[in-house]
């Protein structure tokens, strides 16, 4: 089953090969990392994506727990949360596909970015699938590039899953 | 008043009450090796190789409880201090390595001697440190021996770049020190140990297995007396052995792939299992699946990543070895009361018949001499009194086998990473810190040639580590997977001719070298050895047919063990060492 992890860690040289040496030395999986400051610039969150039975992540999160930069480890699979995704898209559609390039980015409340007579970049964000209906719906149009920030996660407010 | 970075160091350490480092100089720690030119009160032992040094610290550290420091240069120095530093990250050895860095400037640049040590370590240590500010010095190295030695201890590097060395800067020494995102749990779970202790109370085959945790976190007085009041026989993992009395009627010796019988049995028939301060390494479960089918565990140990990683486990319970086992004693005492004894005594009948099926035993009859004969007569001659260091392979086996450890930090050994080479280095560091007691490494022929060259390091240092290398001209324990399971094929496990004449390698260093050929040779030479006040190789020319038994073969479960055939094959005839 796929997990959503999400780690604070100390804002030090070092820290993402540490978190990243972790997985590839244990065989765990990273389906996708993202990192950024918080609030507080000597600390980062990391949301990781990772993948494995519940033994597996239960020994991922005590590894990340163990690790001494690692301030807290909430595994975010377990409680209400919010998750989201931002991908830029350039697309470069015939003459007459334009429109419909141009209406399924107004339908997926995407933003264009970018344009010139012979691309459109397009950013869009949102949850997984709704990035991937998107990305299909497009596809026939002719991708020309592909960026995803990977997935970032917050806990909701005051409900947590009993 | 500002002092430099070298002087920080050294300070620092003075305040950290280390006496003793081990190390090898070079380019860019030429500074704080000034410093200890006319250092008095902190002694730095020169090795012959920064494995050495590493090794030397991992002893010193086993052998005292606190860690162990080594310093070395750049580049080559700190990427030979991998091996060791490995060794101690896998058996939870306190350590703090000090390696010197080519100057900040210049980091990155493929400079001389330059070697991302911090990046090539950061898997094998507990915690790494890069220096970039001599005002950061004093408290890196105050916090680097507050994660060595506390939590479950393990090793730490600090890369120390040579202008910080020389960059100037006012001395603090923190009183204290607060990592927010370190806090080891050490009090047990109350709950859980109160629920343990009624499982232990309502169970019909319970079993300790007592870990390197026992040893590392002063709890062998604890588990002694939990064993004693619930009658609850004790085996222990390589790691284990001193934690517990090993001629304790109680004890069951060691259990895994070379345990014995009665030890892998009572895993197997158990139906609790009381794990204390150990991992369920491979060497101990054999195949998992087939592992203590009978079994509920309870699971004891300072660092929850080691609970449910390999087994199953029905109470876990997190917290220092020391202080869950003073709960759970306690508990035991005030809540529950069994008549310990009468209840224990079908399971105690069964162990015993166990024991008397197959005892821990050899061909005492034999002419030739046996390696299990020379550590039986070792045990006795120094009735179980010396520190015991081994390398790695059937000499580690046979010395874990048939030498009784009653206490711990009597038993120095790779069991992790099973690095040979280890024991003569962990022996001089051992003799170091404890320069009156008998010191002793058992080694192999091949193993002792992975060192051989702190042989210099003993010698200049008066330290008089005894050498028992029992040499059967092969890389015994491959060869015995060879003979067992690749049809003899000894494909570069055959030393033969090769092995050098270690009698003459002793006198080359001025030490002192005795050679046994013969099976009445062994006790006066081990006498005379343990006599000398020198360092002492001795070459005791074994049988080179001998396996370590019993043996569970990779992959089966622990208790599918393989004995010596009755029928005798004939004898091979190979040349011996003159």
């Amino acid at each position: 089953m796929r997990h959503t992890i999400s780690v604070l860690v100390e804002n030090k040289f070092g820290v993402l090969s540490r978190i990243s040496g972790l997985f590839s030395g244990r065989g765990y999986n990273i389906e996708s990392l993202s990192v950024g400051e918080t609030i507080d610039p000597k600390v980062s969150v990391m949301t990781i994506v990772t993948s494995g039975d519940d033994w597996i992540v239960e020994q991922i999160t005590k590894q990340l727990n163990k690790l001494i930069d690692v301030i807290k480890v909430v595994d975010m699979t377990e409680l209400d949360h919010v998750e989201r995704e931002m991908v830029m898209i350039k697309v470069s559609p015939r003459q007459e596909d334009k429109a419909e390039v141009l209406r399924l980015a107004e339908i997926f409340r995407g933003r264009i970015v970018d344009s010139s007579s012979k691309a459109y970049t397009i950013e869009v964000t949102g949850e997984e699938k709704k990035i991937a209906a998107f990305v299909e719906l497009l596809r026939p149009m002719g991708i020309k590039e592909f960026v995803r920030t990977g997935k970032i996660a917050i806990a909701r407010e005051g409900i947590k899953k009993s | 008043m500002k002092i430099t970075g070298s002087e920080i160091l050294i300070e620092s350490l003075k305040k950290e009450g280390i006496k003793h480092m081990f190390g090898y100089p070079g380019g860019v720690v030429l500074n704080i090796f000034d410093l200890l030119h006319d250092e008095k009160e902190l002694q730095l032992i020169l090795t012959r190789h920064e494995q050495g040094a590493v090794h030397a610290a991992d002893g010193y550290a086993r052998a005292t409880g606190k860690a162990g420091v080594a310093l070395v240069t750049s580049g080559p120095g700190a990427t030979n201090t991998v091996t060791g530093i490995a060794t101690a990250a896998m058996d939870s050895i306190p350590l703090v390595v000090i390696s010197g860095q080519v100057p900040t400037m210049l980091i990155g640049n493929d400079a001389f001697q330059e070697a991302d040590i911090v990046g090539i370590t950061r898997p094998c240590t507990k915690y790494n440190f890069l220096v970039k500010d001599v005002e950061d010095l004093a408290r890196t190295i105050k916090e680097a021996f507050h994660i060595a030695n506390t939590g479950r201890p393990g090793p730490v590097l600090i890369d120390l770049p040579k202008d910080v060395t020389t960059s100037k800067a006012e001395f603090h020494w923190p009183d204290s020190v607060k990592i927010r995102s370190y806090n080891p749990t050490y009090e047990g779970n109350k709950y859980m140990i109160t629920q343990a202790a009624h499982m232990i109370a309502k169970a019909k085959k319970p079993l300790i297995i007592a870990g390197g945790g026992v040893i590392s976190s002063g709890a062998a007085e604890e588990l002694t007396e939990l064993a004693e009041i619930t009658q609850v026989p004790v085996t222990m993992t390589l790691m284990g052995l001193g934690g517990f009395p090993g001629t304790h009627k109680l004890s069951l010796g060691m259990l895994g792939m070379h345990g014995t019988y009665y030890a892998n049995r009572s895993v197997q028939d158990s139906d609790l299992l009381i794990a204390i301060g150990m991992r369920f390494d491979d060497r101990v479960t054999g195949k998992i699946d087939a592992f203590a089918p009978n079994a509920k565990i309870i699971h004891i140990d300072i660092d929850p990543t080691s609970i449910r990683k390999n087994v199953r486990v029905d109470v876990p319970i997190v917290g220092d070895v020391k202080r869950v086992l003073t709960v759970m004693n306690k508990v035991i005492r005030d809540e529950v009361k069994e008549p310990w004894e009468e209840m224990r005594k079908a399971w105690a009948r069964q162990i015993a018949a166990w024991k008397k099926e197959r005892p821990m035993t050899y061909d005492h009859e034999a002419d030739i001499i046996k390696p299990q004969y020379v550590v039986e007569k070792i045990y006795e001659l120094t009735k179980g009194d010396a520190i015991i260091a081994t390398e790695v392979g059937q000499n580690q086996m046979w010395a874990a086998q048939f030498y009784q450890y009653d206490k711990p930090r009597t038993w120095l050994s790779s069991g992790g990473l099973g690095t040979m080479g280890y024991g003569f280095p962990a022996a001089i560091g051992a003799q170091l810190a404890f320069p009156n007691r008998l010191v002793i490494d058992i080694a192999g022929d091949g193993s002792i040639q992975m060192n051989i060259q702190e042989l210099a390091t003993a010698v200049i240092n008066k330290l008089p580590v005894k050498v028992a290398i029992l040499n059967n001209r092969f890389l015994g324990m491959v060869r015995q997977w060879q003979e067992l399971f690749y049809q003899e094929r000894y494909s570069h496990t055959k030393l033969d001719e090769t092995v050098p004449d270690f009698v003459k390698i002793a006198e080359a260093y001025n030490a002192v070298g005795l050679r046994a050929a013969k099976k009445s040779e062994v006790v006066p030479v081990l006498k005379e050895a343990f006599s000398i006040k020198r360092p002492v190789f001795m070459d005791f020319v074994i049988d080179w047919q001998e396996k370590v038994y019993p043996m569970v073969p990779a992959g089966a479960a622990i208790d599918h063990m393989l004995f010596p055939e009755e029928k005798k094959k004939p004898e091979k005839k190979l040349r011996a060492v003159k």
